[in-house]
C-alpha cells in the first residue's frame, strides 16, 4: 500500500488533550474527551465509530465548523500551528487550501444555485489568485482526473443535474483542487450504492497514492475501511478506544468493543449462519456510565470496568487500547478476541 | 413439495411522467418490466439491485401499495390484481411491509402503542380494546422492546428502536409474507446485525416469508435462501443463494459482488478495482437490447440488437446474458 512515513517526522496533524463540550438545555454533553490522535503526512486513517460516538464532532471542531453552543480545549496542531487559536481569517487561509473536507451528502455541500464550474474554480480563485479563465481551466482538468464522464459538458451543468455518485466526484475533486495536504472525507460513501461506493475509494486511494496526501476517513462501516486506511481509530463515547495498523487491528483486536464491531459486519465472501449484534446501545453522553464507557455492553465487564475508567496505553508499538483486560498475548488469561472470529 | 405461496407473472410498473410540455406525448418511465419469480412458503428471496433499479417499486408492485400496470400477482392461489379494494384490504392482513427509514415510517403524532394498533383495527375489527392491547404488549416483547414503552412517541426512539416498532406493526396481524424494503439501511452496523437477527428469529418462530430488498450484498447473504438481481426494472438473475453468490451468471451481478467491500484488509487489497464505470443509465430511455451493455465489461455488438431471456444455467439457477457460460467459466471473484 502506501509507503509509511518515516515516524521522527513530526506529525501533520496533532490533536493533544482535545476535548468539545456542547451547552444543551439539559445540561454538558461531553461529546469528546481527551483526544490525543496524530495524522501522519501521506497516512490514510479511518476514525471507526458508531452514531454519537463523535467521530465527527471531532473534525468539524478541527475545521471551526461546530454549533454555537461548542467550547473546544486542548490543542489540534496542523503543521504545529494550533487551529483552536487562530482567528476565523487565519483560519480560512487554511481550510480548503492545506486541509479541505468531504462531507457524507454531496447535495448539502454544493450550492444548488451556483454551475460546477463556478463552484470550482472560486475555490482556486480564493486561496490561489487565479484568474477565471485558468481557474476553470484546471477545474475542467480535475474533473476529468476524479473520473467524470464528459466533463466538458458536466462543468456547465447545475448540482441538480448531477447523480449522487457524480456529485460526490464534484465536492472530492473540490477538495482536491488546490492540492491540500489532509483531506477529512466524513462518511464519504455511506449515501452511495456499493458500485459507486466501490469506485469513490478507488478514487481515494489513487488520489493519496500519488499525490501524497493524508486522508482522515470517518465511517461507522469498519468493513469499507479494510481496504484503504493504514491506521484505524475506534471511538467509543467520545473517546479513542482502540488504535491499530489496519492488519493488526482486524487480525487481533485487542479491545473487546473492537473485536465485537468486526464480529457485526455480513461477509459477502463466505456464508455465515449469523452476525453476532452488539446488544444495546451507545451510551447517552449526557449521562455515561462509571468507568469505562463501554462496561454495560460488554461481556467481558468485571468490576473494575464499571468502577474506573481505563486509560488508553501503548500495548506494542503503534497500539494503543482503552481496557483495563485488553487481549495482548497469550499470558493475557483472556482467549483471544479474534479466536471465534477466525474459526467462523 | 412445498407449497407456492407467491407467483409473480410478468409483472410491470410504468409511471407515466410529463416532460414539462402539456400537448407532448407522456413520458414512460419503466420502472419494473416483466418481473416473474415464485416463491415458496418459509422461503426469503433477496432482491438487490442499485438505487432506481426498481426494486423497491416491484416490492410495492406485489403488495399493490403501487398498482402494477401489466401482469398478475397470485397469493395462494388467488390473484390479488383482481381483487377489489375491499377484498384487498382483507387479504392484506396475511401480507406486511417493513420499510426503510424507521423514523420517518411512524407516524411523530401517534404513540407507539397507537402504531402497532393500526392494522390490527383493520384486521381484526371484532378484537376488544383489552384483548387489542394484550396482543400489542405481546409483539413489543418479541421484537425486543418494553411494554412500558407503549405510551412513547417515535422521536424518543433511536434508528434500531424505531424499526423494531416498525417490525412489531408489521408483524401484529400475523402475516404471512413480509415485505422488508432495506430494513436495515439506515442504521449503524451494529444495530443491522441486531434487527438482522431479529428478522431472522421471527422468521423462524412466525414461519414466515420473506422478500428482502437491500442493495447491500452482504446483508442479503446472511437472510436469504434465493436472490434476484433487478437491473433497470429487469431480472437480470435468481437463483439459489449459494450458486449466485459462488458462481454468478451474469456479469453485472459479479461487478456487484466485486464492489461490495470485504472487512479483510489482506483480502480487500488484493482485489482488482471495480470494473463498474459511472451510473445505471436512465430508466426512461434504456438503452437497446440488453440494459447492462453500457457498463459492461463483456460486451458485444449483439447485445444491442436483442433482449437476452433468462436461461436456465442449472440448479434451478438462471441468468439473463447472452454470454452467461463466459460469466461462468471466468475466474469467480476474489474471496
Amino acid at each position: 500500500m502506501t509507503s509509511k512515513p518515516p515516524t521522527d517526522m513530526p506529525p501533520l496533524l496533532a490533536l493533544t488533550d482535545y476535548a468539545i463540550r456542547f451547552s444543551t438545555p439539559d445540561g454538558a454533553v461531553k461529546a469528546v474527551n481527551g483526544l490525543d490522535l496524530a495524522v501522519a503526512r501521506g497516512e490514510t486513517v479511518a476514525v471507526v465509530g458508531e452514531s454519537g460516538s463523535g467521530k465527527s464532532q471531532t473534525f468539524n471542531g478541527v475545521f471551526g465548523l461546530l454549533s454555537g453552543n461548542a467550547t473546544t480545549s486542548g490543542a489540534a496542531r496542523f503543521e504545529g500551528r494550533n487551529l483552536l487559536e487562530l482567528t476565523p481569517r487565519q483560519l480560512d487561509e487554511i481550510r480548503g487550501a492545506d486541509m479541505a473536507m468531504v462531507f457524507q451528502d454531496p447535495m448539502t455541500a454544493l450550492n444548488p444555485a451556483m454551475k460546477i464550474k463556478h463552484q470550482l474554480a472560486e475555490t482556486l480563485r480564493i486561496h490561489k489568485g487565479m484568474n477565471r479563465r485558468d481557474a476553470e481551466a484546471q477545474a475542467l482538468a480535475m474533473l476529468k482526473k476524479v473520473g467524470i464522464p464528459e466533463a466538458e459538458r458536466r462543468i456547465e451543468q447545475y448540482p441538480h443535474q448531477l447523480s449522487g455518485g457524480m456529485r460526490q466526484r464534484i465536492v472530492i475533486a473540490m477538495a482536491l483542487l488546490c492540492r491540500p495536504k489532509l483531506i477529512v472525507a466524513d462518511e464519504p460513501t455511506t449515501a452511495l450504492d456499493v458500485t459507486i461506493q466501490a469506485q469513490i475509494l478507488d478514487l481515494f486511494r489513487d488520489l493519496t497514492g500519488e499525490a501524497g496526501t493524508a486522508l482522515v476517513l470517518i465511517t461507522h462501516d469498519l468493513g469499507v475501511v479494510a481496504g484503504i486506511a493504514d491506521k484505524v481509530v475506534v471511538m467509543y463515547a467520545g473517546r479513542i478506544v482502540e488504535e491499530a495498523p489496519v492488519d493488526a487491528l482486524f487480525a487481533r483486536p485487542a479491545m473487546p468493543y473492537t473485536a465485537a464491531l468486526i464480529r457485526s459486519i455480513p461477509r459477502v465472501d463466505r456464508d455465515v449462519e449469523a452476525v453476532e449484534p452488539i446488544g444495546g446501545r451507545p451510551p447517552n453522553l449526557l449521562h455515561p456510565p462509571a468507568g469505562c464507557a463501554f462496561h454495560p455492553r460488554c461481556r467481558f465487564a468485571q468490576d473494575k470496568c464499571r468502577r474506573e475508567r481505563p486509560p488508553l496505553e501503548t500495548i506494542e508499538t503503534g497500539r494503543r487500547a482503552a481496557c483495563w483486560f485488553p487481549f495482548v498475548d497469550e499470558t493475557s488469561g483472556r482467549e483471544p478476541m479474534n479466536a471465534e472470529i477466525a474459526g467462523a | 413439495m412445498p407449497e407456492t405461496l407467491l407467483s409473480v407473472e410478468n409483472l410491470s410498473t410504468v409511471f407515466d411522467i410529463g416532460g414539462g410540455n402539456p400537448f407532448a406525448k407522456a413520458l414512460e418511465l419503466k420502472a419494473v418490466s416483466d418481473v416473474s419469480f415464485t416463491l415458496e412458503a418459509g422461503e426469503t428471496l433477496g432482491i438487490v439491485g442499485e438505487s432506481g433499479c426498481g426494486k423497491s417499486t416491484l416490492g410495492r408492485s406485489i403488495l399493490r401499495l403501487i398498482e402494477p400496470t401489466h401482469g398478475r400477482v397470485v397469493w395462494q392461489g388467488k390473484s390479488l390484481t383482481d381483487l377489489s379494494v375491499g377484498e384487498m384490504r382483507k387479504a392484506r392482513r396475511d401480507l406486511s411491509i417493513i420499510f426503510q427509514d424507521p423514523v420517518a415510517s411512524l407516524d411523530p403524532r401517534m404513540n407507539v402503542g397507537k402504531i402497532i394498533e393500526e392494522p390490527l383495527k383493520v384486521a381484526e375489527p371484532s378484537l376488544g380494546r383489552k384483548a387489542r392491547r394484550e396482543r400489542i404488549e405481546k409483539v413489543m416483547e418479541e421484537v425486543g422492546l418494553a411494554p412500558e414503552m407503549i405510551n412513547r412517541y417515535p422521536h424518543e426512539f433511536s434508528g434500531g428502536q424505531a424499526q423494531r416498532i416498525g417490525i412489531a406493526r408489521a408483524i401484529v396481524t400475523e402475516p404471512k409474507l413480509i415485505v422488508c424494503d432495506e430494513p436495515v439501511s439506515a442504521l449503524d452496523v451494529s444495530i443491522q446485525a441486531q434487527i438482522v437477527n431479529l428478522l431472522k428469529a421471527l422468521k423462524e418462530r412466525m414461519g414466515l416469508t420473506l422478500i428482502f430488498i437491500s442493495h447491500d450484498l452482504s446483508v442479503v447473504r446472511l437472510v436469504s435462501d434465493r436472490i434476484l438481481v433487478l437491473y433497470l426494472g429487469r431480472v437480470v438473475e435468481i437463483g439459489p443463494r449459494r450458486e449466485v453468490f459462488a458462481n454468478p451468471g451474469h456479469p453485472y451481478s459479479k461487478a456487484l459482488l466485486a464492489a461490495a467491500p470485504i472487512p479483510d484488509p489482506a483480502i480487500a487489497r488484493s482485489r482488482e478495482k471495480t470494473p463498474l464505470k459511472g451510473d445505471p443509465p436512465s430508466p426512461i430511455n434504456p438503452p437497446s437490447g440488453c440494459a447492462f451493455r453500457t457498463r459492461c465489461p463483456i460486451a458485444r455488438d449483439v447485445c444491442a440488437e436483442k433482449l437476452p431471456p433468462l436461461v436456465d444455467v442449472g440448479r434451478g439457477h438462471r441468468a439473463a446474458c447472452l454470454f452467461t457460460g463466459d460469466v461462468r467459466a471466468d475466474e469467480a471473484i476474489a474471496g
